[in-house]
C-alpha cells in the first residue's frame, strides 16, 4: 500500500515537473502547423462547408475597432469586401450596416470578449440590410429589441456570439435569402431567441438557446433545417409556425432534426398579445399551420405539457385567420425521435382529449386539426392523441438532404449597363427631361446635341453642375448615384430616341 | 345608383352659370399626349412602361416587401400615353360628380399629397364621408383599395366614390349621358381607344382614370437615395430615426416595409375615433372576419408629410401624435366595451419610445417625400368647368361662388 502511494506521489512531481519544463522551455508553438489541412476532408460530406455561399469575403480591407472606438465609424468608412474587427471593450452603440459584404468580427484576447451593450436604452445592437453579411464572435447584450436583426440582406452568416436578455430577439433575420445562424449562446429573450421570419433556404445549427420564452422559431419560410441545437430551459423549445396578417404567406420544407429539446418549462414571460404568449410552459416542439415539417432524430425529453405539438390556426389562441393563408399543418412527417418523459404535467386542454380517446399515460404527441397526408414513422412508440389521420411514413431519414443553403450566393445578379441607364434615366432623370419637351430641364435632343459621343461630360456635369442658362433653373448635383450609374444613365441618354 | 336631391341639382346649375359667365370655359383641348408621363418609358405597342432603379433588385417570393434595396411589388402599367392623359383630364373634370361641383382631385389633390388635407372627406353639397381620403401616389403597386380593402382593383375602387351619394354622387347612367354627351371627350375618347367604335363605355371610363392613378410614381425621396448607397442623402437624425423606424422596439417597417413603406396588409391598431365618434368595424364588416374588427389596410408612408392628418378618419393632426400612439400602450384608445372583442394586432406594444426618438420618427418621415413626377393640373378640362371644382379648403379660402356654401 505505502509502495503503491509512493509510486503516484512520484509519477504526480514527475508530471508537475514536465508541465514546468513544458511550459518554461518550450516556448511559443503556435507556429508549428499541427495537422494536415486534410486530415477530415473527406467528412465534410456531400453538401461541403455549410458557409460556402453565406457570409462576407473578407478580400478587403481590415479596420480595427478598439474601445472606446465606434464600430459604426468603422461600418461607415467601409467599402464591400471589409472586414471590420471588433477588439475586447465595451461598445454602446446601434450598428447598422446598408451596404453589402462587410465582416463584423469580434475578436476575443485571453477570453475577453468584446461586449456590445444596450443598458436597456438602446433598441438594436447590429442591424443589417446588405447582402454578404457576417457577424460573430461578439457578447451582445441588454438591448431592447434585437441584437441581430436583418432586413432583406441575403447570404448572411451569424455565428459564435453570445447574446444575452437582448428584448424581443436574439438574432432575427427578415426577408433573407441563403442565411446560416450557428454557434449561437442566447438567453433571457422575451420571443423567440432565433427568429427566421419571412425568409428562404436558412440553415440553423449548434446554437444553444434557454430561458428565452421561445428557442428557435421558423415563421413564414420556406426550406429551413433546424438541426444539432441544444435547446433546454425556454418556455416552448422550436416552432414552426405560418404567421397569419404577413405578407408572406407559407411555411413548408422544414427539417427539425437532431436537436436536444430538454426542460422547455421555464414560465411563460412574453409579451402581452405576441404570438408566443399563448404557448404553455412545457412545449418541445409546436408546428403551427406550417408544412411539411419533418422531425427527426431529436432527444425530446422533460416538456411537462407535451412533446411535439401539431396545431392548426384554428385552434391556436392569439390568431386572427387570414384568408391568404391555409390554416392547416399538412404533410407533417414525424420519424424516430427518443422521446421520454414529457407531458407529465400537462394543461387541462390535452387532459380532456385524452379523455376523449380514451388515452392512459402521460401525451407525447398531440396533433388538433386537420393535417392531410402527415405521417408517423412508428406509431406504437409514442402516446399520442389526434394521430389518427397519420399514414406511416414510407421514409426514414432525411440524411441525403445536407442542408438547403444555396450553391452559390443569392442575388450576384450582373444588370446590364442598358437596363441599368435606362431605369435611371426614365426612373430619375425623367423627372425634368422629356426628350422634346421643355420641362424644368432642357430637352433631351438638346443635351444629345451639345454632348454627342461624350457621355463623361454629362457624367462631370450631373456631378456637379453649375448654373448655364438663363431660361432654366440650377441642376441640382446627380452625385447621390453611385458613379457606374451615372455614366449608364448618360450613355443612355445619349442614344434615347424618343 | 343615387340621384342627387334636386336642391344640389339647383346649386349645380348655380355653380355652371357662373362659370359659364366668368368665362371660365376655355377652349377645350383637342389633343392627348403621344409621351408617357416621367417615369415610364414608351415601348413598343405604345405601351408605357415603369422603369425604377429599385428593377435593380429583387425581392423575396416577389413580395415587394423587405429593406431599402428590395424589388418593388409588380405595378399596374402599360397603358397608353394617351389612355393616361385622358385619365387625367377625366380626373380632374368636376363633370364627374352628380352635381359637377367636385372631380376626383377635390379629394385627391396633387398640391396635398393626392389627399385633402381634411380628417374626413367631403363630398357633394358639403357631405362629410366617413373616413379620410387616402393618398394616390403609387397605387400602381397596391392590391387592394379602401381603408378597408374591399376592392382589389382601380377600376373596382373608383365605383364607389363616384356614385356614393355622400362623394361624387352620380351615376352610370349620368357618367354616360355626360361624358357620351360631349363632343370633346367622345374625340378624345376614339384616340385613348383606337378601333373602338361608338361612345365612350363605362369601361373605358374606368381604365383611363386607373390609367392616371397609376402613373403617379414616388420613388425619389432622400430616403431612396439613400436606400440607392448615397448615405449622405439623410442627416444623422434622419438616420437614427431610420433606424428607430425599423427596429424591433418601435416595428413601424414591420408594416410599413420599405420599399412601399406598406406591407399592403390589413391590420387592428386601436386607434381612437375622433371627436366622440363611434367606433369604425373597418375591415370586420367587408371580411366578414372578427378579427379584423376595427382593423384597417396599411397606408403606405410615401409623401407623408404632405397628408395630414392621419389615420383612417384623421385622430392626429401630425406625425408626432400619430408617432407616439404607438408608445402609448396596446389598446389604449380603445373603448372598455371594445377591448374585450378586439383582436389587436400582435406588434402593438409598448416600446417605451423616448421623446427624442420620437422627433426623430418625425424626421425620418419627411424624408420620405417626393413629387418630382408630380402631373400638371390641366389648364382646361374638356366639360369646360373649372378643372378639379372645388378646391380643398387646406389650399386657400372656401369656394367663393355665391350661394354655393349657403343654405
Amino acid at each position: 500500500m505505502g509502495k503503491k502511494l509512493l509510486q503516484i506521489i512520484v509519477a504526480i512531481a514527475l508530471l508537475v515537473a514536465g508541465i514546468v519544463v513544458g511550459t518554461k522551455f518550450a516556448g511559443d508553438n503556435r507556429a508549428t502547423v499541427v495537422g494536415d489541412a486534410s486530415r477530415y476532408s473527406n467528412a465534410t460530406g456531400s453538401g461541403g462547408l455549410l458557409t460556402r455561399s453565406v457570409g462576407g469575403s473578407s478580400t478587403g480591407t481590415v479596420h480595427d475597432v478598439r474601445d472606446g472606438n465606434s464600430i459604426q465609424a468603422a461600418v461607415a468608412a467601409a467599402e464591400p469586401g471589409d472586414v471590420i474587427r471588433i477588439f475586447p471593450g465595451t461598445y454602446t452603440e446601434t450598428v447598422y450596416i446598408d451596404k453589402d459584404d462587410i465582416v463584423l468580427s469580434g475578436v476575443v484576447v485571453n477570453g475577453q470578449w468584446p461586449v456590445m451593450e444596450g443598458n436597456k436604452e438602446l433598441n438594436d445592437a447590429v442591424l443589417y440590410s446588405g447582402n454578404d453579411i457576417t457577424v460573430e464572435n461578439l457578447q451582445i447584450q441588454h438591448y431592447k429589441g434585437n441584437a441581430v436583426m436583418g432586413q432583406a440582406g441575403n447570404n448572411f452568416l451569424i455565428r459564435n456570439n453570445n447574446i444575452i436578455d437582448t428584448g424581443v430577439y436574439g438574432i432575427f433575420p427578415e426577408f433573407g435569402t441563403n442565411g446560416l445562424i450557428t454557434h449561437n449562446v442566447l438567453s433571457g429573450i422575451e420571443d423567440a431567441a432565433i427568429y427566421v421570419g419571412m425568409s428562404d433556404n436558412i440553415h440553423v445549427t449548434n446554437n444553444e438557446v434557454f430561458d428565452n420564452v421561445a428557442g428557435i422559431e421558423i415563421e413564414n419560410s420556406r426550406h429551413s433545417i433546424v438541426e444539432n441545437n441544444y435547446v433546454h430551459d425556454n418556455t416552448g423549445g422550436i416552432l414552426v409556425f405560418i404567421t397569419p396578417g404577413l405578407p408572406i404567406k407559407t411555411t413548408f420544407d422544414t427539417i427539425v432534426r437532431n436537436n436536444f429539446i430538454v426542460n422547455n418549462n421555464t414560465p411563460n414571460f412574453g409579451i402581452p398579445g405576441s404570438t408566443v404568449a399563448g404557448i404553455p410552459a412545457g412545449t418541445g416542439i409546436l408546428n403551427m399551420a406550417g408544412d411539411q415539417t419533418t422531425i427527426e432524430g431529436n432527444v425530446i425529453t422533460g416538456n411537462k405539457v407535451i412533446g411535439i405539438l401539431i396545431t392548426d390556426h384554428m385552434n391556436a389562441p392569439n390568431v386572427t385567420l387570414d384568408p391568404g393563408a391555409d390554416p392547416s399543418s399538412d404533410e407533417i412527417a414525424i420519424l424516430d425521435n427518443m422521446m421520454w418523459n414529457n407531458g407529465y404535467d400537462t394543461i387541462p386542454e390535452i387532459k380532456a382529449l385524452k379523455t376523449l380517446e380514451l388515452v392512459d399515460g402521460n401525451v407525447e404527441i398531440l396533433n388538433v386539426g386537420a393535417s392531410a397526408n402527415s405521417c408517423i414513422l412508428d406509431p406504437d412508440k409514442y402516446i399520442t392523441v389526434g394521430l389518427k389521420s397519420f399514414g406511416t411514413c414510407g421514409f426514414a431519414t432525411t440524411a441525403d438532404v445536407s442542408t438547403y443553403l444555396l450553391d452559390e450566393p443569392a442575388q450576384r445578379r450582373e444588370i446590364a449597363a442598358e437596363d441599368m441607364g435606362k431605369r435611371a434615366y426614365y426612373g430619375v432623370c425623367a423627372g425634368c427631361h422629356s426628350y422634346n419637351i421643355k420641362m424644368v430641364g432642357p430637352p433631351t435632343q438638346i443635351i444629345q446635341a451639345l454632348y454627342m459621343d461624350n457621355p463623361q461630360g454629362i457624367v462631370d456635369y450631373i456631378t456637379s453642375p453649375t448654373k448655364k442658362r438663363d431660361d432654366y433653373p440650377e441642376m441640382p448635383p446627380q452625385n447621390y448615384l453611385s458613379e457606374d450609374v451615372r455614366m449608364a444613365a448618360a450613355e443612355f441618354m445619349l442614344q434615347v430616341k424618343q | 345608383m343615387s340621384k342627387a336631391p334636386s336642391s344640389l341639382r339647383a346649386r349645380a346649375g348655380l355653380l355652371l352659370a357662373l362659370v359659364l359667365s366668368t368665362g371660365a370655359l376655355a377652349e377645350a383641348p383637342a389633343q392627348l399626349r403621344e409621351y408617357c408621363p416621367p417615369g415610364f418609358e414608351l415601348t413598343d405597342g405604345n405601351r408605357c412602361e415603369l422603369r425604377t432603379l429599385y428593377q435593380n433588385y429583387d425581392s423575396l417570393q416577389y413580395a415587394g416587401v423587405g429593406g431599402p434595396r428590395t424589388g418593388l411589388p409588380s405595378a399596374r402599367d402599360g397603358f397608353s400615353p394617351q389612355q393616361i392623359d385622358l385619365g387625367r383630364y377625366l380626373f380632374f373634370d368636376p363633370l364627374l360628380s352628380a352635381d359637377n361641383s367636385i372631380s376626383c382631385a377635390s379629394c385627391h389633390h396633387p398640391d396635398l399629397g393626392f389627399s385633402d388635407g381634411r380628417a374626413r372627406s367631403v363630398g357633394i353639397g358639403g357631405a362629410e364621408v366617413r373616413r379620410a381620403a387616402p393618398s394616390l401616389w403609387n397605387v400602381a403597386f397596391l392590391q387592394s383599395f379602401f381603408w378597408d380593402a374591399r376592392a382589389d382593383s382601380l377600376e373596382q375602387q373608383m365605383v364607389g366614390p363616384l356614385y356614393d351619394a355622400k362623394e361624387m354622387g352620380s351615376s352610370p347612367e349620368q357618367l354616360l349621358a355626360e361624358i357620351g354627351g360631349n363632343a370633346t371627350y367622345r374625340a378624345l375618347f376614339r384616340v385613348a381607344f383606337p378601333g373602338s367604335e361608338g361612345p365612350p363605355t363605362l369601361e373605358q371610363i374606368y381604365y383611363s382614370i386607373a390609367a392616371f392613378q397609376a402613373s403617379l410614381i414616388s420613388l425619389n425621396s432622400r430616403y431612396d437615395r439613400y436606400a440607392h448607397g448615397y448615405h449622405d442623402a439623410l442627416t444623422d437624425n434622419e438616420k437614427q430615426g431610420m433606424n428607430i423606424f425599423r427596429s424591433f422596439v418601435a416595428r413601424c417597417a414591420e408594416c410599413h416595409t420599405p420599399p412601399l413603406f406598406t406591407n399592403q396588409q390589413v391590420a387592428v391598431i386601436g386607434v381612437p375615433e375622433p371627436d366622440g365618434r363611434r367606433l369604425d368595424e373597418g375591415a370586420e364588416t367587408t371580411s366578414g372576419n372578427p378579427g379584423l374588427r376595427g382593423g384597417f389596410k396599411v397606408p403606405s408612408l410615401r409623401n407623408i408629410a404632405k397628408t395630414a392628418p392621419y389615420m383612417h378618419s384623421g385622430a392626429f393632426d401630425n406625425l408626432r401624435d400619430a408617432a407616439e400612439f404607438y408608445t402609448l400602450g396596446r389598446g389604449h384608445a380603445l373603448p372598455e366595451e371594445e377591448k374585450p372583442r378586439m383582436t389587436v394586432h400582435w406588434h402593438i406594444w409598448e416600446p417605451e419610445l423616448a421623446d427624442h426618438e420620437l422627433d426623430r420618427l418625425v424626421d425620418f418621415l419627411a424624408t420620405l417625400t417626393d413629387e418630382a413626377f408630380k402631373p400638371g393640373i390641366p389648364a382646361t378640362v374638356p366639360s369646360g368647368l373649372a378643372p378639379v371644382g372645388v378646391i380643398p379648403e387646406a389650399l386657400g379660402p372656401k369656394p367663393t361662388i355665391a350661394g354655393l356654401n349657403e343654405t
